[in-house]
């Protein structure tokens, strides 16, 4: 049994490591057909790692990437694909900054309620998706595509100084206006910068989300409706119930992947909040197995990749190339998984093979004598 | 693959620079830098303008150059740690094109006290070393309005803008203006292809064509399209209707990408970029750095109409009218609103 672990361990790593070595050497293709150094932006990526800032940059957004993609893989986990990440977060982002910056409470309640409205508003807005699932049996996939586009309309509504939105003098932004300081999340200073307080929240986050799967009967319950909805049925499982469970949670995590930046950096939702965190979500639980340890590591690869990048430019090299990488890795990381589960289904049969054959010759044996 | 070897060009001199600039030997070596609005470089608009003000500076100074360009999405961090790497870099000034970076300038200017930092845009940040670079496009719009007003048959015009952001309102709201102040009777059809946080109004021509051919079926015959690079679809279909088009940010007429339909081009709004650009730059050189709010209006043509369709240049009247309107606005006698 030890040993049978060790290899799923090996196989399980198997998977993102071929992906990533194919991931790397199809760039360096792409680099060299385009006639440029195939090594050198690697280098300058790694040197650019070196800047304690940009270290702090890449951790602050591994903790946002690790919220989004821990609201993906709830779904995953139950088979739910919640495209609608994206939304949930700009929504929430948007609607808990305006309740923030509307109120002036005692420093921890002000943060708690911030927070609060951020889950509650994208556990809504998932819900919907899951409503129409359970009770019209609406594809969520399509559903929380759609609600991304509302989401945009909502939001650019609901922005205008007509409504809720604040046109600060002299800018041409639009913001939410400012969250009063008792809102603000104290974060770590460190040398080149603060790493957000709620990006350590975000990774504490992952330990609630194994135990939660692991080691409770509602996980259990989820991953079983995920592994097939109609057995768990009749084992006793209200699998209608589960989905909208499943969406409704995923979507109030989704909401609070806008945290760390709302309550460490902006303290306002304004026209330049970052878009498509919740699609880089689906890359990162797809890379990470839905494993709380996986998804942290493909997050901090991903924040990895963009950050260092971002300055390519300046030396030449379009930075295009780390989007064309992590293109390549999700390609690289379905195609690698696949070819590594049937790796390991043959080995396993041949094992078992094995294993019947060698009875069987025992038992011959036996009877022989 | 010209642009790929200037930008090789460029990363030679920035890399060298890198290692040793930090003591801040800039005097004799002064560099300058700029960081692209979303769309970067080739938008045909905004971030070109402001590369054109670069390329002046870099020709007539001898300045050395970077540029960087955002990602798609990023956020405020992002444009901090991209400010912060210019300005460490030694590069002086370090300008921040589009107010989404005003947020990142506050920020990262008190940490680099000596250099400065030009934001383009916005004046709602402002600090010892930062000069807010800004425009009053509403004028340049309003005698937009005027010539529209005048040149229209059918009394409807059509404005579209890219992304319906308080920016491209000032826009709207100008022309609009310039339109009912000459003829109370002009109907003005006013359009917005995308809601922010998508910016592909500033950068879909195919949005920007079918908006205009919209325009044109409810009777519009002249177009004033503020949309980027998603404005030239707008200018595209307006000039195979055989109607009016209006550009703006730079003079569109004299746009290479655009030759085939000049002739219907009938003027653009300028906004000069370019010039706030080496100004700032050359302020800098001179020892004398640029701060606080510089306005650029219709008093110092930083904002105006472009006059180099001949076509346009000959309805004489248009052009009185156009010339009073600008005279009455430098004036003071007529106030452009800001918003619609």
């Amino acid at each position: 049994m030890r040993k049978f672990d060790k290899d799923r361990l090996l196989l399980g790593l198997a998977g993102p490591a071929l992906a990533l070595v194919v991931a790397f050497l199809l760039t360096s293709v792409v680099l060299l057909l385009s006639g440029r150094d195939a090594i050198e932006p690697y280098q300058l990526m790694v040197e650019n790692a070196e800047f304690t800032d940009v270290q702090v940059l890449i951790l602050n957004q591994t903790g946002t990437y690790y919220l989004a993609a821990l609201a993906v893989a709830i779904g995953f986990r139950m088979n739910l694909f919640n495209i609608g990440v994206d939304g949930q977060y700009r929504l929430a982002a948007m609607v808990s900054a305006v309740v923030g910056a509307s109120v002036t409470l005692p420093g921890p309640l002000h943060i708690l309620l911030i927070v609060v409205v951020a889950m509650l508003v994208g556990a809504f807005w998932a819900g919907i998706a899951g409503i129409l699932k359970t009770t019209r049996g609406v594809s969520e996939v399509v559903a929380t595509i759609m609600l991304n586009a509302i989401a945009t309309a909502l939001i650019a509504w609901l922005i205008l100084p007509a409504n809720l939105g604040v046109q600060p003098a002299g800018s041409n932004d639009l913001t939410t206006g400012e969250i009063a300081e008792s809102g603000w999340m104290p974060g770590l200073d460190v040398e080149g910068g603060t790493v957000y307080g709620f990006t350590l929240v975000a990774f504490a986050l992952g330990v609630v989300y194994w135990f939660v799967l692991n080691r409770t009967r509602f996980g259990f319950d989820l991953r079983a409706t995920g592994a097939s909805e109609s057995a768990a049925q009749a084992s006793g499982v209200d699998a209608k119930k589960m989905v909208l469970t499943a969406m409704l949670i995923s979507g109030a995590v989704a909401g609070l992947a806008g945290m760390p930046l709302l309550l460490g950096q902006t303290h306002t939702y304004s026209l330049s909040f970052p878009v498509g965190v919740g699609f880089t979500g689906i890359t990162i639980a797809l890379l990470g197995r839905n494993s709380p340890v996986g998804i942290f590591f493909a997050a901090l690869l991903i924040s990895f990749l963009e950050k260092t990048s971002a300055s390519l430019d300046t030396y030449g090299y379009e930075k295009e190339i780390a989007i064309i990488m992590q293109g390549l890795i999700v390609i690289s990381v379905v195609v690698s998984y696949e070819l590594v589960r049937q790796y390991g289904l043959r080995r396993q049969q041949q094992k078992v093979g094995e294993e019947l054959a060698a009875q069987a010759r025992k038992t011959k044996k036996e009877v022989a004598a | 693959m010209g642009v790929a070897s200037a930008a090789l060009a460029l990363g030679a001199t920035a890399c060298g620079g890198k290692s040793s600039s930090d003591a801040g030997s800039d005097k004799d070596n002064p560099k300058a830098a700029i960081a692209y609005d979303i769309g970067g470089r080739g938008d045909q608009s905004f971030n070109d303008a402001a590369y054109a003000g670069l390329e002046k500076a870099k020709a007539d100074l001898g300045v050395q150059t970077s540029e960087a360009e955002p990602s798609e999405g990023e956020g405020d961090p992002d444009k901090v740690q991209r400010l912060t790497q210019l300005a460490r870099a030694g590069n002086n000034p370090v300008i921040g094109v589009g107010f989404a970076y005003a947020p990142a300038i506050a920020e990262v200017a008190p940490k680099f006290p000596k250099t400065t930092f030009g934001l383009i845009d916005d004046t709602s940040k402002t600090g010892k070393n930062i000069a807010n670079l800004v425009f009053n496009e509403e004028q340049g719009s309003y005698l937009a309005g005027v010539a529209a007003a005048k040149v229209t048959k059918t009394k409807t015009v059509g404005f579209i803008g890219g992304v319906e952001t308080p920016l491209i309102k000032k826009f709207e709201a100008g022309f609009a203006q310039g339109v009912k102040d000459t003829n109370k009777d002009v109907n003005v059809k006013v359009q917005y292809l995308t809601q922010p946080p998508d910016f592909g109004g500033f950068s879909k021509p195919d949005l920007g064509k079918a908006a205009a051919e919209g325009q044109l079926d409810a009777g519009a015959d002249v177009i004033y399209s503020a949309a980027g690079l998603a404005g030239s679809g707008a200018i595209e279909a307006t000039s195979k209707a055989k109607k009016w088009s209006i550009g703006v940010d730079s003079d569109q007429y004299n746009q290479q990408g655009l030759a085939a339909y000049r002739d219907y081009i009938l003027t653009s709004v300028t906004k000069d970029i370019p010039d706030s650009v080496f100004n700032l730059i050359k302020s800098v050189k001179d020892g004398k750095p640029q701060s606080g709010e510089i306005r650029y209006g219709l008093d110092k043509d930083g904002v105006g109409l472009a006059d180099s369709n001949p076509a346009y240049t000959k309805m004489t009247d248009v052009t009185a009218a156009v010339a009073k309107a600008k005279a009455d606005i430098i004036a003071g006698k007529i106030t452009v609103k800001t918003a619609p």
